[in-house]
This record gives C-alpha cells, structure tokens and sequence, in this order.
C-alpha cells in the first residue's frame, strides 16, 4: 500500500518505481522480513510462535501510538521530545489513589480519561508556546520532557502505584480474537492515523505547512492554530500510551515512558518521515516500530544485553538516515 | 528604444581581431532522459562582456556548469587560450583561471570578507593562517573592483548582497581568473548597485578580464555588453550580434523562434462608474512607509514603481496582513480588516502572488494541483474528508485556462520553469475567486517570451472585474500593464498618475529627487 495518495512517482523523469513512495515502502518491509529471517535463524521456534508474535506487537504497540503522534509532528516540522515523559505523567496521574477511588466509585473509565486529559493539555501547552510563543520545538518540548517528568516524580512520591481497578485490568489485559487489546488500540490508532493523515484537511495542512510554512501561511492557513492542533494530538497519543503502560505493567511510576521519545523519533526517520518536514508515512512508521519491537525481541532472544542492542539499534539509525538523505539529495535535484 | 542604424560600435573584427580567449565548440551534454545542450558554440574575447541570452531551459546554466567544472560535456572541445582543456572539477577550472559567479552567492556569511576570498585558499605558513598577508592583499583586490570601502575584517553577513557580490568578485581575482561568468548578477541588486556593478565589470575588462554574463534585462545588456550569443533548445542559435545595436525583436525572435512583440495588452479603461474594491488609507508600518492611501475600482489595474527598498513589497505585505500595519486602515468592499491577518485578507478577498515565488508561494516537493488548491482544499472536502478527484478537476481546468505547462497535475511544482511557477500562484486564486489581486513582481525569473502572455493573463482577470495591484523593478512593466502608477520613494507615495501620462524618466527622476510630488 502507498501511503502517498496515488501520485505516481512525482515529478520525476526517470521511469523507476523503486525511487518513489511504493519503492520505499517496499524497502521497508525487505528489512523487516530480513529482521524475521535473522530471528528464525537464530532463535528458531522460540522466535517463529504466535505467542512470540504478539510478544513483538504488544511491544511495539506503546511505542508505536507514539509514533503515529510523532509522525505528524515531524512532517509538521517539528519534534517532540516530551512524549516519554507525558506518557510517565500520565500514567502516574491516572493511578494516584484519588484517582483509582473515584474509578472504583464511578467507572473505571475515569483513570482513561484522566490519562488522555492529562496528555492532550501538557501538548496544548507544548503547542502554545511553540505556535503562539514562537519558541522551536526541540527546545519547548525539551522543556516539557524535563517538567512532566518532574512532576510525574512529585506526584507520585517515586513510589510504583500499583493499579487494583478491577474493570481497568480486565479490559487492558484481555484477549480479543487472540489479539491483546493492546494491540488493537495501536491498530486502530494506526488506522485512524493513516486516514487522518492521506484523507483529511488536516492532513493536508500539514505536510503543507511542514513543506513550507511561509508558503501555507500567504496562503491563508491558520498555520499556528494547525501547529497547536498537533501538539495536541501528539500529546494525546501521550496520554493513550499512558494508559496502555497501566494495562501493561499494572503500576503507575514516574519512569514510565523514560527514552521512548528517542525510540519513537528512530522509528519514525527510519520509517521515512523526512525530518526537515514536508514528507511524512503512517505506514513508513507503522513499520519502522515493529522493525524495532522486532529487533529487541531477537536480541533478547539471543540473551544480547540491552547495552548491546543499544548499539546494534545506534547503527541502524544512522544507516537509514544515511539512504533517507542520498534520497532527498536526488528529489532536490530534479 | 533600440537604435538601429548604428553600427559603429561593434566590436573590434576582422583580420586583425584579438584571438578568442575562450571558445567552446559543439558543446553537448546529455542527461539521463533530456538532451541539455546539444551543440553550442561560444567564442569569447580579451576584454569584452559577452552575454549569453536565452530563455529558462534554453541551456545557459548547463552551459556554465560545464565551464566551470561542475558538470562533464558528452561532446564537444573548450579551447582556453589557443590549447584544448579538460575541466574535471571546479577547482581545476579556478586553477585555469575560470571563475563563476553564481546568482545564489556562495559566500559564508560567518567568516569576514577576507576570510570569504581567500576560502579554500587560505595562506597558510604551517598551519598558521596568516591574517596580515590576507588582508593587504583583499584590501588590493577590493580597491581594484572600486571598492575600497568594504573593510576585509567586516564579517560578510553584514553585507548587503551587492557587497557579496563585491567579495565574490574579489575571490574569482584572487584566483587571477581570465574569464568571470555572472549569472544574472543584477538580479538581487537594486538600481544604484546596478550602476557599481557596471563599474566593476567596466574595471574587469579594462585589465583584459573576459566576462560572460547572464540576464534576463535587455537594457542591461544594452548597456555593459559587447556581443551576444543567443541560446535555444540548447543550441547556439545566434553569435557575434553587436549588444547595443541589435534590434530586440531580432533577439526575441531568436529566443522564442516566433515573432513576439514584447507588448502589453490594450487598456480597454474602466468604467467611471465601476465600484471602488480595495480602499488603503492612511496605510503605514513603522520605520518602513508612512501615509500610503489609494483606491482601486474594480478591472482597475493600479501599478507601484520605485526602486527595491522603497517599500513596496511592504505595502503589498501590510495590506495582505502578513505584516501588522502600525496605522492607517485597508477595507475590500467596504468591509475593513483585521490587522495583521492573512486568513481575514484571504476570506475577504485578497490574493497574494508573492515577490519569492520559491519560499513564499509553493510548497515546492508538492504536486501542481495540491499548489493550486492550497487556499481552497478544505472546499473541496466533505466534513473535513477531502477530495481529490474534484481538487485534481479543479486544478486541471486552470491549467487549461492558464495554458500551464507541462499539463500534468501530479508533477512536483520544483519542476516548473518560473513563468509555470507564476501560472500554478494564479491559478490557486482563481479557484478561490479573488476580488483583489496583489502582484509582487510577477515576472521576476520569468523568461521574456512568457511574460507577454502574463501580462495578458493579469489584464484579462482585470477585465473580469478584479482588482489588481503589481509591484516590479522593472518601470515599463509597471508603466505598460496598469492603468495607474504610485511612484514609491523612501515609504512614501510621491506621485501619482495615469500610466499614460508618466514615461520611465518621469518615474526615475521622481524616485532621485524623493520628495517633490
């Protein structure tokens, strides 16, 4: 599937497909099948089970509604460096002991909207000063990394808040057609990411803007006002992935989420979202984080340390923004 | 505005004529796909300014590239001083003594002036850079370009881009270059830089320096140049025709292969009674123009003249709401705007076909019909679902209307020449339907056999009841495409008159004195 919207090759005079959207995305999943080849080689059932499948997706799934966030921050041309943080933030805010008496007294629902409350105003407030504010991204969001985690250690004490909400447990941790509803919420995430991002005005506005923002500005885009809307979103996918750390580890602390930020921003560059903006993938991401999710699982597998599959993950990087800017070389040149 | 019974100032010919310095014969280069040059022939002698003119795509970057390294010819020789050369790589190519000055000045705004001469360069005595050495001699060869004012310790980002310009002139000397192609050095200067720049070049060639330059300005031409070869399709279609003597039909028809009139549309006049649109009053942004009132009626063409940094491209911009006016007030149909909003402009009316077509205008990696519709995509869409189908409708007929070319929607805007470029901005407000246009520079970039056909597209919508306003550098084309002309000096409006009634001396001379209305 292309995730450019029918556009054959655009504005190219050499007639090879490879070098357009399908091509890359076709190079994508060359690499993941390379990644799963490597794990059946070397890890052999243990690795090729369904259980060890859904291990990879309930894996990549937290990461992964991030990413979908990110996506659009980046093709915006921006980046978001507090989506880890939120996600601790948030996850800690949705299980203080207030909170879990009032979803004990009300519906367990109540901790989801906190965490998705908590996420979508530490992203509008990103987005204030960045649209409003006029301050770059990656100084703003750097702030806010180092704020939400402040603030997730202050309310929290530094103590594990174990989750005991009955209904919250028994809808995060359960199965639906042998799927874990983790993974469901990426897919839908996913799925409404996509359309979101190739079928809408807001899509549209911005690879626009992210593409060149003075340009969408005379134009007569609300340009700020499409800035702060995605700050907001990606501090939404915060606040989700907040909630899906509860389900997963069944305790809310202030280290949740600590360097996904970084994991999230590989996998989106290696999915092919180019980081100057303008050019963005859902599905380029969607596949970049289970590269990963499926990385860290041959590597466990195999008993690598985690310092080991830090660098073998460093390298990976830096190969694909390798090929990533020879590509944007030769668009430039045309 | 040419004379043509004069023939004596062609340059030095004959049996007796100095040999060319540089001759490049039967150049081709072949890219993958497209055939880029495919046979040109240029001689160049000692002394002289020979121009290359030629239309967008005709080959003349292609052409210079070559010269200068950057790109290897498929066929063809470059004679240097009687002895068949090689130019491998653009350091070869300095070595030789070839330096290229391109538009975009390659100069590193955070190092000094000497520094920016001497780069890649640098004396060095182990290692040591030898900072005394390389300022006498940049002070030298400033003082050589006439302009010993500019301090070799000035860091060059405080220059303006004529004095980039000085300093990338200097280091094309530092390199004792023989021969110094300009690509459309005038573009980016201003009409008092234009006259230094003539000096520099008149300095250049008095010392037997060749120079080939570039541009797109006839007058220009007619001024500083000796010969012209003209380029076509990436052939050499005319050489050794006298710069000051050769009639500009002859050159256009060479360019264009058709007989065009450099002409401007009829002013059909607008009607007494046709209703006022856009009404500025008492416009001003602090420090940049003060007091700037006028009305355009509808079908009205209103021109702004002056000299770049008058203020006119802030005129367009305050009343666009892209800058927040400090004063004065701007009403489209009555109704007034908010300050300093773009969307209020554009949903009461307002168009802006922007000076820098590139970083203003077009998202550039986006195909055609997402430029044309990108004021209008949410129109298209259904509850925020857009759709394309009727986007990609929508911009097709305007390329039909507009005659843009190539037809295909779906190519990257980077790939149109300038004057599509334009078209595809034209086109995005006349899917959104304008009530007032603002033209800034509208031609800039554009190659001369496209520009009479914008200027007939701008009369036609003004025809069709738009109001439009156009700021150029160039006077006759502010004095040939509007009804009315605001001569702007120093943020001020300092005359007004029917088109008609102003010539370009008028105009020149009411910008040199500033103030007498």
């Amino acid at each position: 599937m292309s995730t450019q919207v029918e556009s054959p090759a655009a504005g190219t005079s050499r007639p090879s497909w490879l070098s357009g959207p399908a091509g890359r995305t076709i190079g994508l999943v060359v690499a993941l099948v390379l990644v799963a080849v490597v794990g059946v080689i070397t890890g052999g059932e243990r690795f090729a089970s369904l259980d060890n499948v859904m291990t990879i997706l309930r894996l990549a799934s937290v990461t992964g509604v991030l990413a979908i966030g990110m996506t659009f921050v980046i093709t915006a041309g921006g980046i978001d460096l507090s989506v880890g943080s939120l996600t601790g933030l948030a996850s800690v805010w949705a299980s203080t002991l207030a909170t879990q008496t009032m979803a004990e007294d009300v519906h367990w629902t109540v901790m989801v909207l906190t965490a998705l409350v908590v996420g979508t105003a530490a992203g509008v407030v990103n987005g204030l000063i960045i649209a409003y504010g006029k301050v770059v991204s990656f100084i703003a969001t750097l702030a806010m990394m180092i704020a939400a985690r402040g603030l997730a250690e202050m309310i929290s004490g530094r103590q594990t808040q174990v989750v005991s909400v009955d209904g919250f447990l028994d809808f995060f941790r359960a199965d639906v057609i042998g799927v874990p509803v983790l993974v469901w919420i990426f897919a839908v995430v996913a799925v409404a990411g996509w359309f979101l991002f190739n079928r809408t005005t807001f899509g549209r506005r911005t690879v626009a803007v992210g593409g060149n923002l003075e340009a969408s500005r005379l134009a007569g885009i609300k340009v700020q006002r499409h800035l702060l809307y995605i700050y907001a979103l990606s501090g939404l996918t915060a606040g989700i992935a907040g909630v899906m750390m509860l389900g997963r580890t069944t305790a809310g602390t202030s280290t949740n989420g600590l360097y996904y930020e970084l994991e999230v921003i590989a996998a989106v560059v290696v999915g092919g979202t180019l980081l100057i903006g303008g050019r963005g993938t859902i599905v380029g991401t969607v596949i970049g984080v289970l590269i990963f999710a499926m990385l860290t699982n041959v590597f466990t597998i195999n008993n690598l340390s985690i310092s080991a599959q830090n660098v073998a993950k460093g390298a990976i990087i830096v190969v694909a923004v390798l090929l990533q800017q020879r590509f944007a070389r030769r668009s430039a040149s045309t | 505005m040419v004379d043509v019974d004069r023939d004596d100032a062609a340059p030095p010919e004959g049996s007796d004529a100095p040999a060319p310095l540089l001759r490049m014969e039967g150049i081709v280069k072949h890219f993958p796909g497209a055939k880029a040059l495919d046979g040109v022939d240029l001689d160049v002698l000692p002394g002289e300014v020979h121009c290359l003119l030629g239309q967008n795509g005709a080959g003349k970057s292609t052409l210079i590239k070559v010269l200068a390294g950057a790109h290897q010819p498929t066929a063809g020789r470059i004679v240097l001083d009687g002895e068949e050369v090689v130019i491998p790589h653009p350091v070869a190519a300095l070595q030789r003594g070839v330096a290229t000055i391109y538009q975009e000045l390659d100069v590193v705004d955070g190092l000094t002036v000497a520094e920016n001469v001497f780069l890649g360069h640098e004396l060095d005595r182990g290692g040591f850079t030898q900072r005394r050495e390389v300022a006498a001699r940049t002070r030298e060869l400033l003082a050589r370009l006439g302009h010993p004012e500019i301090a070799p310790h000035r860091e060059v980002g405080q220059l303006s881009a004529a004095g980039k310009q000085v300093v990338s002139m200097a280091r094309a000397l530092s390199h004792d270059a023989r021969v110094i192609v300009m690509d459309e050095p005038s573009a980016v200067l201003d009409a008092g830089e234009v006259r230094n720049l003539f000096r520099v070049v008149r300095a250049l060639t008095e010392e037997g320096v060749a120079v080939v330059y570039i541009s797109h300005r006839l007058e220009e031409i007619r001024e500083i140049g000796d010969r012209i070869t003209v380029l076509k399709n990436g052939r050499t279609v005319g050489r050794d025709l006298p710069a000051a003597t050769t009639p500009t039909a002859e050159l256009i028809r060479l360019m264009t292969g058709r007989n065009v009139e450099y002409a401007f549309p009829e002013r059909p006049g607008v009607p007494d009674d046709a209703p006022v649109v856009l009404d500025v009053e008492g416009l001003g942004l602090g420090g940049t123009f003060d007091d700037v009132s006028f009305q355009v009626r509808a079908g009205e063409i209103v021109g702004l003249a002056g000299l770049v940094g008058a203020g006119r491209s802030e005129i367009l911009e305050t009343l666009y709401g892209a800058r927040r006016r400090t004063a004065g007030s701007v009403a489209v149909n009555g109704r007034t705007l908010r300050a300093g909003s773009v969307d209020a402009a554009v949903a009461a009316g307002i168009g802006l076909c922007p000076e820098e077509r590139k970083s203003q205008g077009l998202v550039l990696d986006e195909p055609v019909y997402r430029n044309v519709t990108l004021s209008t995509f949410a129109r298209f869409a259904r509850g925020g679902w857009l759709d394309e189908r009727a986007e990609r409708a929508a911009a097709r007929e305007q390329v039909a209307a507009l005659d843009l070319r190539p037809t295909d929607v779906d190519r990257a805007a980077r790939t149109l020449s300038g004057g599509n470029q334009q078209k595809a901005l034209l086109g995005r407000w006349l899917v959104h339907g304008c009530d007032v246009l603002l033209l800034d520079e509208p031609t800039r970039g554009v190659d001369v056999g496209a520009r009479s056909e914008l200027y007939s597209l701008v009369r036609r919508l003004a025809d069709a009841g738009t109001a439009v306003v156009v700021v150029s550098s160039e006077i006759p084309e502010v004095l040939g495409l509007a009804d009315h002309v605001l001569v702007v000096s120093e943020g001020r409006v300092v005359h007004r008159a029917p088109a008609q009634d102003i010539d370009e001396h008028g105009v020149l001379d009411l910008v040199m004195e500033g103030t007498t209305a």
